[in-house]
């Protein structure tokens, strides 16, 4: 664990011209997170984060893309301290500022965390209908989420409750339905709704529109997106759907087993990826109106019980050299907000 | 004149819910007609949102649901008309199924290979052990994959795309005439999404399967299919030449489809595109209160 002595300074100061008028909402510097098991004297390591370091700025939507077992699902978890062994934070920290106040989560007391959950921070979880119970009322799920932390008396906050669904097209009606009179979308919008109630200055979001039809994705997501704006909270927003990212996002991070490889604005990033990953994921997304062939990437994702040597893309990478094999490229600046883990990158040749 | 390869006429099917009391039915498909010729192989989609019918519509057309109304032919065969463990067995053979997570399709106890051998027996009639081994390696093949690789092995050794691949080659075993594909797709990362959606042209392509492609992605129905009908509410509101359909949507649900459609284009504007599924929840808060 770093000492809380070293704060971590936003990387964007030293090198963004854009960004440095931005206040870092979130630091997350050199974290590690592994998998570490031993069952019957067989020692396992699974490095699901490795090293990652990234900043959320207030008021902004940050993408996290990457493919099933990429690690994005276990960094957030990290960044929400909602851990439990055998996942372990190695190295790193994760610093909120939540408006002046300043919480480093692996350094704080579990009170300060409890505190700070819900109010501060929330997470919107992917299954909705995993998070709400099934045999009680969503008035109930409300009253067990949220209650504690608004710290009204019954009646008023059952009040903020139904203004807060009104203003999520829902009707407070609703509350008195169980989950599985709820359609799909209205599940997924009672969860964000859950997330929002308290106001959060942080909104962790997980895949929250992945199980839905487009149509309704596509309200969720333009919800979610005037809540924000509303509240002017900061999302983390993870998927692997690079449209969903596209509309969106305000900055986007690809990640790759278990590391981040490529960072930047969004329009930078799809308008001129540096990463060959990115780029193939950008190039092979089927638009309407193109029926030009697209090919799919060879090879398949790495284990990160036994990750590949040097750049983890390496075996599946068209531009691998030598030094690919043998090195783990580091995270270097392409331009003013825009940085690649790559060396072929570094010369320009990505594209 | 040859039958069509497959006929679908006027079909429904309705469920009964709720208890002895409060009966109701809800008609999952309703009246829907197509066919698929026999001579030139096609990639036929269906398109829908979640309760549209469409899977249902699959699994009457897999013969394991039977319409309430309106007849299916297979070859000229009716389904419903299958009685015979003979006659079952010759229609499995034309028609395999594809489905949607490959991580629930296989059991995780049971090594991958069996799939294949099973499925060799079985629906190929092949009895020696040489036999059987050399058809699933072919299949295999077909997809990009080997014996070799994949002996032994189980589910979770294995990535959503290539047990997806296993999947395919374990359908073409049999040497179907048409493969029924219910969101093959959509539990597929994106990298190896594209693979599966140009293996499924190949088959088209190379080995003149037909293909029922259901799926709720417009971009991917867009990129291969030959012909197309929208779904919604167990009725077709929508068909006929993929490509003209969606260039130019007709009926204002397909339009409001196609307008809901990210396109990865808009990158950085910022959520101006998101606001056209609003319309829609307002109409699904007038059937709650």
């Amino acid at each position: 664990m770093a000492p809380a002595t070293a704060a971590p300074r936003a990387p964007a100061k030293e090198n963004g011209k854009a960004e440095a008028t931005i206040e870092p909402v979130l630091v997350v510097s050199g974290l590690r997170a592994y998998f570490q098991t031993s069952s019957f004297g067989v020692e396992r390591e699974v490095r699901a984060v490795d090293d990652i370091s990234f900043h959320v700025g207030a008021n902004e939507i940050y993408g996290l893309a990457g493919e099933s077992s990429s690690g994005k699902t276990t960094l957030i978890k990290t960044v929400a301290g909602a851990i439990r062994p055998p996942l372990r934070v190695l190295s790193g920290s994760v610093v909120f500022d939540f408006r002046g106040r300043r919480v480093s989560v692996y350094d704080s007391d579990p009170q300060v965390m409890d505190e700070i959950r819900w109010k501060h921070l929330s997470y919107i979880m992917q299954g909705s209908m995993n998070v709400l119970n099934p045999v009680r009322r969503v008035r109930h799920s409300f009253v067990d989420f949220a209650f504690r932390h608004i710290g009204r008396k019954m009646p008023e906050f059952m009040d903020i409750v139904r203004t807060h669904l009104q203003r999520l097209h829902l009707t407070p009606a609703v509350l008195d339905a169980y989950p599985h009179q709820l359609s799909g979308g209205m599940r997924q919008r009672v969860t964000i709704a859950l997330a929002t109630v308290c106001r959060p200055e942080f909104i962790i979001a997980d895949e929250p529109t992945t199980a839905l039809d487009v149509i309704v994705q596509n309200g969720v997501l333009a919800m979610l997106r005037d809540v924000q704006r509303e509240i002017r909270s900061s999302i983390i927003f993870v998927t692997h759907d690079m449209a969903v990212h596209a509309n969106l996002c305000d900055r986007l991070g690809i990640m790759y087993a278990g590391r981040l490889v490529e960072e930047g604005r969004t329009a930078d990033v799809f308008k001129a990826p540096k990463h060959p990953y990115t780029a193939h994921l950008i190039a092979s997304l089927p638009r309407i109106g193109y029926v030009a062939a697209r090919k799919g990437l060879e090879g398949t994702p790495p284990n990160l019980a036994d990750p590949p040597s040097g750049c983890r893309f390496h075996p599946r990478c068209p531009l691998a050299a030598d030094i690919c094999r043998r090195q783990a490229p580091p995270m270097t600046w392409s331009s003013p907000g825009h940085r690649v883990a790559c060396f072929a990158a570094a010369t320009g040749s990505a594209q | 004149m040859t039958p069509p390869l497959l006929e679908v006429r006027e079909v429904v099917k309705a469920y009964s819910m709720g208890s002895v009391l409060s009966r109701h039915r809800i008609r999952a498909v309703e009246g829907v007609s197509f066919t698929m010729k026999a001579e030139r192989p096609e990639i036929f989609t269906i398109i829908g949102e979640s309760g549209s019918g469409k899977t249902t519509l699959a699994r009457m057309i897999l013969n394991t649901v039977s319409p309430t109304a309106g007849t299916i032919r297979f070859r000229g065969t009716d389904l419903s008309k299958i009685w015979r463990g003979r006659d079952r067995l010759a229609f499995m053979r034309g028609v395999q199924p594809i489905f949607q997570n490959p991580f629930d399709a296989f059991n995780p106890l049971k090594q991958i290979d069996r799939y294949l051998f099973t499925t060799a027996r079985r629906m190929a009639g092949l009895r020696t052990v040489k036999e059987i081994e050399d058809r699933a390696d072919q299949a295999l093949k077909k997809v990009g994959l080997s014996l070799v690789e994949i002996r032994g092995r189980f589910p979770h050794e294995l990535s959503g795309g290539q047990l997806q691949r296993i999947a395919i080659a374990r359908a073409l075993i049999s040497t179907p005439a048409l493969i029924v594909a219910d969101e093959p797709v959509s539990m597929i990362d994106a990298s190896l999404r594209m693979s599966i959606v140009n293996l499924l042209r190949n088959l088209r392509d190379e080995m003149g399967v037909s293909i029922i492609y259901i799926t709720h992605d417009l971009a991917t129905a867009y990129y291969i299919s030959d012909r197309i009908i929208i779904m919604r509410k167990g009725r077709v509101v929508e068909g006929g030449d993929a490509r003209a359909v969606l260039d130019n949507p007709q009926h204002p649900y397909s339009i409001q489809l196609k307008q809901a459609v990210l396109s990865p284009d808009a990158a950085g504007s910022g959520g101006a595109l998101l606001s056209a599924g609003l319309v829609e929840s307002q109409a699904e808060l007038g059937e709650l209160t």
